[in-house]
């Protein structure tokens, strides 16, 4: 098949339509501030605005090269959720058990046993267990969602509470204390002065910009999103691809247990209890559409650094959760709405 | 004949204009309209046929120029003085909401109510009045509107139009999702709305219909009316399409060439069956053939196309290309053995409106032109572009957003993404559907180059003599079988309804 050349029809084809020279539509700065680069461009404006907030009210505990690691420590493990999420949201779906499937990849990793066989070979086997429990139940997911015919909201919101629950027997509702040494001492190391947690937020934010924008994978996804039933008659295998990026985004929330189990040291079936709604909302405050179509990495990175630079703004000036809340909450909304007024899509309106 | 012919006018533009930021959509439109006549507007797509309407509808404001209603000059400042003045507006996309029953959907927005409780009898009753007055007394007004066929959605909009007591209707290509029977029925609801003294402008591309059911036409080409007011009866088909393109186009096909006595047999399909739409088509094409399969709607043309590509598993029988037969119901194998579809609904089958063009171009090889799993979207822009001047699509700018084109451009789109892989068989689902008159000939031409450079083709058209124009062989298809095969040259379209009437019947 790939031996086939193009084809061009070569002779002069029958009378042109009159084509006018095309203008380009609006002026240059329109144009860019409806790109990509210009709905970056608010989140970042959005971002220094905080900060400023954050300098003003809190100075110096605010302003410091200390402050800034915590708050990008803070983001990282939502921020490893968000960028495998960013890539099912692109495709038009959703995944809603990301949170309870962290907390069961962090219960299963810290099992007694898994920790046993650990100290016997390495400290990775809880890492890969981690992993694999992520990537089997976004299997589950892809495949009754691909397979199956589930709508994504439900079949994942079926493993939401399943592997809840499963966490809850497997752990019998204990904590269980990381004691592996080697796992310990690498979380508790850094690289460069920088702790691990942030290298592989960062590590997994480039791997996925570079995935979406750059690769047939991404390619998939992004026409998956914005129109399914044309991707799958032009000949791409949509299901196949429905359930790999299940398992992605499953791997991701694996990634986030390990990375939760070396935060805490101790894996528990409440890790990652509500994470799937603040991921949900840093991606799509981030630029990418909810039905699909569109997706950007670095809008999600920004949308993360937002949530969390607001809660370390609220926290520094002690205020409580439940404004944090009220203000999250008002910035979905203003995001969502931003959205639609800047990404009126040319294409749908005549 | 003109049955306005002695009224007084009830629309009158003058040199309407209206730009979008800097553009011109329109240059200057004059249209009159006197009560009780269809008058026809006519235009290639991009024309400002719909801009046109958009102000009279109340949803964009002119630029410039003049509107009188009924003698005096008015203002239309929004959708709701424009329902108030008299205009009811039947869009494509009919804005019928399918959760609500019928009476529902009419009174929807202006409720009969006393202090917000509904007069639910009332309402079923002026609803069933309303429907009488389009001989449609048999549609309960309870019945829930996403169970209606389009036709008759299209009957619950000019029924809430009449409960607006609108004195124009303006119908945006009504006929595009009706099949032959239900087009005459709309024709014999509009006859009826003009005999009460209604207007209507009727928006279309089918000429053919003009005829029919027109009084009189206003032709529009970028954006400036060409002629205004004539007489259907009196203007030749050969003078409007002039006017419509500037160029004079004939409505033929390309010749057709010999095919060559030893061209291989390309697309062999055996005994194929769908359960309950279609049973036991067999039939080949040959290499550089075009066959079409001609039929009503709902005689199970589609689906074969579709079963054929896989986009359906056949119940039983076989597809096979260049000998090798096809696994049912796989899309990507169909593809990979170089089968092509170019889907009835191009907007929501075929492309991704939001991509640009080059990647919906490319959207079955993308991953050919990349190095391993990295893109290479340099090489698929340089393709595109090859592809663009090949086929003379418009704008020439690869990163343009599909769903910015005319709906002729959207179809090359569709050529140019097999034209690419290199497609041994080309299925062709309603090729001009959507398509202006003066781009069908190019689509025309494309169709005929490409069997000549060897493919085979299939075409499915619900307009006959386009299927008859265009193929080498004609299959009559009738109740989900092949009633008949011939070469295109010996039937015409009375034989074809002839032979579905009698295999109907049978």
């Amino acid at each position: 098949m790939s031996e086939q050349t193009p084809t061009t029809v070569s002779e002069s084809a029958a009378p042109t339509q009159a084509a006018p020279p095309e203008k380009k539509s609006g002026n240059a700065m329109q144009r860019l501030l409806g790109g990509a680069a210009g709905r970056n461009l608010g989140l970042v404006i959005a971002l220094a605005l905080l900060i400023v907030v954050g300098a003003i009210t809190a100075g110096d505990r605010f302003m410091n090269v200390e402050n800034f690691l915590n708050i990008i420590r803070f983001a990282s493990i939502i921020g490893v959720i968000s960028i495998g999420m960013t890539f099912v949201i692109t495709a038009g779906g959703i995944d809603l058990s990301v949170g309870s499937v962290m907390g069961l990849a962090s219960v299963v990793a810290s099992l007694s046993w898994v920790q046993a066989a650990a100290d016997q070979t390495s400290w990775l086997l809880m890492v890969a267990v981690a992993l694999a429990v992520g990537g089997a139940a976004g299997l589950v997911n892809g495949i009754v969602i691909a397979y199956g015919k589930v709508v994504p909201f439900m079949a994942t919101l079926a493993m939401l509470v399943g592997a809840r629950g499963l966490a809850e027997l497997l752990s019998n509702k204990q904590t269980q204390i990381v004691s592996q040494q080697g796992f310990l001492e690498f979380f508790r190391g850094d690289f460069l002065g920088i702790a691990w947690l942030v290298w592989i937020f960062v590590i997994a934010a480039v791997i996925g910009w570079f995935l979406l924008g750059r690769t047939t994978f991404g390619r998939r996804t992004v026409a998956i999103g914005g129109n399914f039933e044309a991707t799958r008659l032009a000949g791409i295998r949509v299901k196949r691809h429905l359930v790999a990026l299940y398992v992605l985004v499953g791997v991701s929330a694996g990634i986030a247990a390990v990375m939760m189990l070396g935060r805490t040291t101790a894996g528990t079936s409440t890790h990652g209890t509500l994470y799937e709604l603040d991921a949900i909302a840093a991606v799509v405050v981030g630029g990418t559409l909810l039905v699909g179509g569109r997706g950007t990495i670095v809008g999600t990175v920004l949308g993360v650094l937002i949530f969390s630079t607001l809660t370390n703004v609220f926290t520094q000036n002690n205020l409580s959760n439940s404004v944090q809340s009220v203000v999250k909450g008002v910035i979905i909304v203003v995001a969502v709405l931003l959205q639609q007024r800047f990404a009126s899509r040319p294409g749908r309106s005549s | 004949m003109l049955k306005g012919d002695n009224t007084a006018s009830l629309l009158s533009m003058r040199g309407i204009t209206k730009e979008f930021a800097g553009v011109k959509a329109l240059r200057g439109v004059d249209l009159d309209v006197v009560a009780g006549e269809v008058h026809c507007v006519l235009g290639q797509n991009g024309a400002g046929k719909s801009t046109l309407i958009k102000i009279l509808a109340g949803a964009h404001q002119p630029s410039g120029g003049e509107i009188f209603w009924q003698g005096e000059q008015r203002e239309i400042p929004n959708p709701v003085a424009a329902i108030d003045m008299g205009v009811a507006t039947m869009y494509q996309e009919l804005d019928v909401v399918d959760g609500l029953t019928i009476a529902e959907n009419i009174f929807l927005g202006h409720e009969l109510a006393t202090g917000g409780v509904l007069h639910r009898a009332r309402a079923a009753r002026t609803t069933r009045q309303l429907l009488e007055r389009l001989g449609h007394g048999n549609l309960s007004p309870h019945r829930e509107v996403g169970t209606l066929s389009a036709a008759n959605k299209q009957i619950v909009s000019m029924a809430r139009a009449l409960s607006h007591d609108a004195k124009l209707i303006i119908m945006d290509e009504p006929s595009a999702v009706l099949d032959a029977e239900e087009v005459k029925n709309l024709f014999r609801v509009v006859n009826e709305l003009t005999s009460q003294g209604i207007a209507i402008i009727y928006i279309s591309h089918r000429l053919e219909e003009i005829r029919q059911i027109g009084d009189r036409i206003t032709v529009i080409k970028d954006g400036a009316s060409m002629a205004s007011g004539l007489s259907v009866a009196d203007t030749p088909t050969p003078e409007l399409i002039r006017l419509m393109t500037g160029r004079n186009v004939e409505f033929v096909f390309p010749p057709r060439r010999e095919l060559p006595a030893d061209a291989p047999v390309v697309l062999d399909i055996d005994g194929l069956s769908l359960r309950g739409i279609f049973a036991d088509v067999s039939f080949d094409v040959r290499a550089g053939e075009v066959v079409g399969l001609a039929g009503l709607v709902g005689s199970g043309r589609s689906e074969i196309l579709e079963t054929v590509y896989g986009a359906r598993r056949a119940s039983s029988g076989h597809v096979s290309v260049d000998g090798k037969r096809l696994r049912p119901g796989a899309v990507d194998r169909a593809v990979t053995s170089g089968i092509g579809l170019s889907p009835e609904e191009r907007k929501s089958q075929g492309l991704i409106l939001d991509e640009p063009i080059f990647k919906n171009v490319t959207l079955s090889n993308f991953a050919r032109y990349a190095r391993g799993p990295l893109l290479n979207e340099r090489r698929e822009r340089a393709v595109t572009r090859e592809q663009i001047e090949a086929l003379e699509l418009r704008p020439a700018d690869p990163d343009r957003p599909a769903g910015t084109l005319s709906g002729g451009n959207q179809q090359k789109i569709m050529l140019a993404r097999w034209l690419v892989h290199g497609t041994r068989v080309l299925l062709l689902d309603e090729p001009t559907r959507g398509v202006d008159v003066g781009a069908r000939a190019e689509i025309y031409a494309l169709i005929r180059r490409l069997a000549d450079a060897g493919t085979a083709i299939v075409v499915v058209s619900s307009e006959i003599p386009e299927v008859l124009g265009l193929a080498d062989r004609v299959l009559v298809i009738g109740d989900g079988r092949v009633l008949h095969s011939t070469p295109a040259t010996e039937i015409d379209e009375h034989g074809v309804l002839d032979l579905v009437m009698k295999g109907t019947a049978a």
